[in-house]
């Protein structure tokens, strides 16, 4: 599937506007909620944003976004996802879609509606059913070597984020090489190195976004799926190692 | 014009269908009042867990499952006379779902629970559109917020489904959602998880068949029975911090 799921929404009034859908998945605690607030500031002049935040239990990152107090608050709604946030922007988007269709509505015309995915694994990335495109988010605190690693994020969201790079020198990661590494990873796709602490960067990741919106309004983007998931480890029962192996082969789906 | 599926035991594979876990309609973020039962020192082993459901079957799950099978015969009658005369049928829908609807919410004293089933019948609803889009007439017709047994009956007479099999799906369901978020609750041998529901197996049959005849029954005339506790767990619930499950 390539394309979004809007074209089959059902509302008995007059369609609302159609928001770019802009999803930033990427692990626990790499700045994806900064990201967000940091893209609000930079952008909620020129366009009308909404956020729904996926969070692995209760609605923290909705409540630290506003808090942050970068949008009026009820344009920033939680999505509380059974303790996997995983499920919630792949396997079963309703949950989410149903959010993002319901803010497109009530607060109709939006611009942009930013997803952000609860904190998990490398392999988690968003089904095109639910965004447009996508933003995967790393930090060098994570480790200089995280970029090399790819996966389906790292190599193949519409944007990689390298966050936090002003701690580049306390953790010993060349950001350089980090940001090279990571192009290689994508065969040339976008990265970026920000960090809020340098608002040149942040202007950076903000017009990667205008970009995008621009070519979305223009009708000039498909979105891309960056699954599927890579080949991933299963400790075994026995406790004897564990294999592994892929879901691109007509292995049934499961649980992790 | 409309197209009625047959209805009959050859329909077996969209009763799988709607009854599978992995049915993408956000039902896997609840745990159907377990999370707070166990919070509270309610069930806190296989045995007490095993109460928890058939507690949970007998009381509000009969009234669901009942509510079920009334929207599936409403839907099915609906559609047949759709059917018969184009899509003019299917006009008084909406009405008779809505009267339903509300006696449903009156059953339902706790706000947060009547939230919570009217987000997981509009996600259902909201899912089925784009599962099955020959079911979208019916589906228009019935509205696009239901409360959530409701919706199972009408996307359930959509697929050409039984009363009967609305009421076990229904039942089914109130068992097995806290039966399966138990284990990421509770130190519990998955596996007796599972025991209890198959202990519980000839229960819900029996409660099936009991709320499938309520079918053709008058709105005001289906069961009312009550689970007090299971109102205040999720009122409880909607100020729990860390909570694992949104109910």
């Amino acid at each position: 599937m390539t394309t979004t799921d809007a074209t089959t929404s059902t509302t008995t009034s007059a369609q609302p506007r159609r928001a770019l859908r802009l999803g930033v998945a990427g692990p626990v605690g790499t700045g994806k909620s900064s990201t967000i607030a940091s893209l609000c500031r930079a952008l909620a002049d020129e366009f009308r944003i909404g956020v729904i935040t996926n969070d692995i239990y209760t609605d923290e990152d909705a409540r630290f976004l506003r808090a942050e107090g970068v949008l009026p608050e009820e344009r920033i709604r939680a999505v509380e996802t059974g303790a996997c946030p995983h499920t919630a922007i792949r396997d079963d988007v309703t949950m989410n879609l149903l959010a993002v269709e319901d803010l497109e509505r009530d607060f109709d015309p939006l611009d942009i509606v930013l997803v952000e995915s609860g904190g998990d694994n490398l392999t988690a990335t968003f089904s095109p059913s639910l965004v447009d495109a996508q933003l995967f988010v790393l930090d060098v605190a994570g480790g200089g070597d995280v970029a090399r690693k790819g996966g389906p994020g790292i190599g193949r969201a519409d944007l990689l984020v390298v966050n936090k790079i002003d701690l580049a020198p306390y953790v010993d990661v060349d950001v350089e090489q980090m940001l090279a590494d990571a192009t290689d990873a994508r065969e040339g796709r976008a990265v970026l190195g920000v960090s809020r602490k340098q608002p040149e960067t942040v202007e950076v990741l903000g017009q990667w976004v205008r970009d995008m919106h621009s070519t979305f309004r223009e009708g000039g983007h498909t979105p891309q799926d960056p699954g599927p998931m890579a080949p991933h480890f299963h400790a075994d029962e026995s406790g004897e190692g564990g294999y592994v192996h892929s879901h691109d082969d007509g292995e049934p789906a499961h649980q992790h | 014009m409309l197209t009625t599926p047959t209805p009959g035991p050859d329909r077996s594979a969209a009763l799988l269908l709607l009854s599978d876990g992995r049915l993408p309609a956000g039902g896997y973020a609840h745990s159907a009042g377990l999370e707070q039962a166990i919070a509270r020192g309610w069930v806190r082993d296989a045995t007490t867990l095993g109460d928890y459901l058939r507690g949970r079957i007998h009381t509000t799950g009969l009234v669901s499952a009942s509510f079920a099978a009334a929207a599936q015969h409403r839907t099915a009658s609906a559609m047949e006379a759709g059917d018969a005369g184009g899509t003019e049928g299917l006009a008084p829908l909406g009405a008779a779902l809505a009267g339903l609807d509300r006696e449903l919410v009156a059953r339902t004293p706790s706000p947060a629970l009547r939230r919570i089933a009217r987000d997981l019948g509009r996600m259902l609803l909201r899912a089925m559109r784009s599962i099955a889009p020959s079911t979208q007439p019916v589906l228009d017709a019935a509205g696009p917020v239901l409360q959530q047994p409701i919706a199972y009956g009408t996307v359930a007479a959509a697929l050409g489904l039984t009363a009967r099999d609305a009421a076990g799906l229904v039942l089914y369901e109130a068992a097995a959602t806290p039966a399966v978020a138990a284990v990421k609750l509770l130190s519990i041998d998955p596996f007796a998880t599972h025991r209890c529901l198959v202990g519980l197996a000839p229960e819900l049959d029996e409660l099936a068949e009991r709320a499938a005849a309520f079918a053709t029954a008058d709105a005001r005339d289906l069961p009312a029975l009550a689970a007090p506790l299971s109102d205040i767990a999720a009122e409880l619930h909607t100020n729990h911090d860390q909570r694992l499950f949104a109910s």
